[in-house]
């Protein structure tokens, strides 16, 4: 497996151009889906509010987690927008380390903004390569500053449902209540979901779950109510730097390759793509993510595949099983010679 | 700091805690094994979310899906004993294994419904039929197989229509080997790690714990004179579920370790003794003419085979709590395909 063209084994594998068209809609409008650009959220939580008040999405349990900023923790029934933070010791690229601030008039950089080469304008957010400072290399601890401090670098990201091109969720649902939509995104339907919790152990990313009080799961549907009247979903609505971008996913794949080369060139050479490819173990992402560091730091399996990609061989040794257990009783009721 | 302690551990009093540099140890956590275990791979460092797990963990009530599991073994492997005793003329162990099969199904079935969020909606799971969702296939199984065996046992005990007895009794049979085994794809076919990398045996575990389990209940239950079948059952059960475990053991690699740890592990302990011990004094309870070994042994497998269930099942949840068996492997499969 792996290197993807080698082409599918099955179809519940490998890549899927047309996943509303494979799920039986024959004029579907283009998939949609959100690109969640880390490296410019601020950690506001903006979409976390958005998410909720549209959904009318319970409280998830007020409390202080006491590991960092972030006191939602993760992805479940009652949170379909999480932002995780996570603070390392490492300089992003460009950053200059212990500037001070005190003797700037923001007013009058304000004023020039956009003027001259120190002062780039709206849009730019990293210093072009030459200016990164001396020994600040991506990767490593930056040096100390005057005062003695060292450098922190913050990354924050906003987790949601991948609404993968193949649904473990979807996939063993017995109920047909997971259902795929036009826009090729993952909906539970809540008036047939029986709370059978199989959805919940499936998912790769941990997303989906089972609220308890209620008996049934949930989880994002990518506002699957504003898009049928042509709405962007509430949290990339509602994103103040557009770190959430929503739209047809060939665009936001192709927006994403180039803001990776920009970030690159700027000397980030942490930023990757996750969940974009349509070779990876779940057929690509419909919602994809740059992120700054290694999946598993944000919380994110490394290399998820789709459960269902093994089904068959599963049912394979099941059957071969079942053989073994029949030639066993058989076995049983031989009577051995005397 | 004058006073301070260095120990096999570090330095003591000291807080180095306080002084730890942010970022640095965030998220990175390293286990403890437990005692006297030999590391079966090497300990891996890896990153995670504020050891935070990758996964949901599976929200099934252990007692009724580890049950569910369990009575579906039973009651398969029951009907197989059933029809083999109807052909060769064992009534009394036919007639147990008949009202076995049919009570744990029933108590099975249950299980599934009192597990559900929405119990009152249980037929929904018969609004489709998806061969991708093992829930799916194996609802529709069970709704085969359930009227089945209670009309075998209803038959039976009424001793009315016994040509209709033995079509349910061999239809029974057809469906109970699926019944016993289709439970191991329902686990493996989830995201969660010591679930799903043991797909390739775990079928075959589970097959001989059920054969264990029905042979416990026939040597409880049946008159000596008939239970020769239930006693060889239950040796070569032992030999299938024990066996294929430790295969499976071998082949999963980090995501064996939850078995070896913790509840799972002495669960799974008893599992082997109960079963191994029990299998031993079936076979020797042959020779004697005492009907307490016999029913001892029979006690001893069934319970073997319960631990069984409730061991893997805990194995599992406990492998979805930790992101290290998550992104371990998910890691060297990654650096694997790199070189
Ligand atoms: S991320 Fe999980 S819940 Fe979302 S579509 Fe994929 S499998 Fe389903
Ligand atoms: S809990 Fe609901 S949505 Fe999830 S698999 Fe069961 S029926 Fe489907």
């Amino acid at each position: 497996m792996g290197e993807g063209a080698e082409g599918r084994e099955n179809l519940l594998y490998g890549p899927e151009p047309d996943v509303a068209g494979a799920a039986g809609y024959p004029d579907a409008p283009p998939r949609m889906g959100f690109f969640t650009d880390t490296s410019v959220c601020i950690g506001c939580k903006a979409c976390e509010v958005a998410c909720k008040e549209w959904n009318a999405v319970p409280e998830d349990g007020l409390l202080l987690t006491g590991m960092s900023y972030d006191n939602t923790q993760g992805l479940g029934a009652d949170t379909w927008r999480h932002v995780a933070f996570i603070e390392q010791r490492k300089p992003l690229a460009g950053q200059e380390p212990g500037v001070a601030h005190e003797d700037v008039d923001v007013f009058a950089a304000a004023s020039r903004l956009g003027t001259g080469a120190a002062s780039p304008g709206p849009g730019a957010t990293a210093p072009p390569p030459d200016r990164a400072p001396e020994g600040a290399p991506a990767g490593e601890i930056s040096p100390l500053s005057p005062d003695g401090r060292t450098e922190l670098r913050w990354l924050m990201a906003s987790d949601v449902c991948k609404h993968c091109t193949h649904a473990a969720c979807l996939d063993v649902c017995p109920t047909g209540s997971l259902f795929r939509t036009e826009f090729g995104t993952v909906v539970v339907q809540e008036d047939i979901c029986n709370g059978c919790g199989y959805c919940v152990p499936a998912c790769p990313y941990g997303v989906i779950d089972q609220r308890k009080d209620d008996g049934r799961v949930w989880k994002c549907t990518l506002c699957y109510d504003r898009l049928g009247v042509g709405m962007e979903p509430a949290c990339a609505k509602s994103c103040p730097t557009d770190s959430i971008q929503f739209g047809p996913l060939e665009e936001l794949r192709e927006r994403a390759q180039a803001r990776v080369a920009q970030l690159h060139a700027a000397g980030v050479t942490d930023a990757r793509l996750y969940g974009e490819s349509p070779e990876d173990g779940v057929g690509g992402d419909g919602a994809f993510f740059l992120l700054l560091d290694e999946p598993e730091v944000y919380g994110l399996p490394p290399d998820p595949v789709v459960t269902t990609r093994d089904l068959p061989d599963m049912w394979r040794h099941a059957a071969l099983a079942a053989v073994s257990l029949v030639a066993l009783a058989a076995g049983s009721f031989v009577r051995r010679p005397r | 700091m004058s006073e301070s302690e260095v120990t096999r551990d570090g330095v003591r009093h000291a807080r180095p805690d306080r002084e730890a540099p942010t970022g640095v140890h965030a998220g990175r956590r390293r286990r403890r094994r437990g005692r006297g275990e030999q590391p079966m791979v090497p300990d891996a460092e890896f990153s995670s979310y504020y050891g935070k797990p990758v996964l949901n963990k599976p929200t099934w009530k252990p007692l009724d899906i580890a049950g569910y599991l369990y009575l579906g073994g039973l009651a398969g492997a029951s009907s197989l004993l059933a029809a083999g005793a109807g052909a060769t003329g064992r009534p009394a162990l036919g007639r147990t294994a008949k009202l076995g099969a049919a009570g744990a199904i029933t108590l099975s079935l249950a299980a599934l419904v009192h597990d559900l969020g929405r119990p009152a909606r249980f037929l929904n799971m018969l609004r489709v039929f998806k061969p991708t969702s093992p829930m799916s296939v194996g609802s529709w199984i069970l709704s085969g197989y359930a009227p089945l065996t209670l009309a075998a046992a209803a038959t039976d005990v009424t001793g009315r229509y016994r040509l209709v007895g033995s079509a349910a009794t061999a239809g029974a049979a057809v469906l109970g080997p699926a019944v016993a085994t289709y439970t191991a794809v329902l686990l493996s076919d989830t995201a969660v790690p010591s679930w799903h990398e043991g797909y390739r045996q775990l079928p075959f575990v589970f097959a001989g714990s059920a054969a264990t389990s029905a042979a416990g209940l026939a040597l409880l239950a049946a008159p000596a004179a008939q239970a020769g079948p239930a006693r060889r059952m239950a040796a070569l059960g032992a030999v299938l579920e024990l066996g294929s475990f430790q295969v499976m053991k071998r082949r999963m690699g980090l995501t064996a370790e939850p078995f070896e740890q913790g509840r799972p592990h002495r669960l799974l302990r008893a599992a082997e003794a109960l079963t191994a011990g029990g299998a031993a004094l079936a076979v020797l309870s042959a020779r004697v003419r005492d009907r307490r070994p016999a029913a001892a042994a029979g006690a001893a497998l069934l319970a073997g085979s319960a631990a069984l269930r409730f061991g893997v099942f805990h194995a599992g949840v406990a492998s979805a709590e930790d992101p290290r068996y998550t992104v371990v492997p998910q890691r060297e499969r990654l650096r694997a395909r790199e070189c």
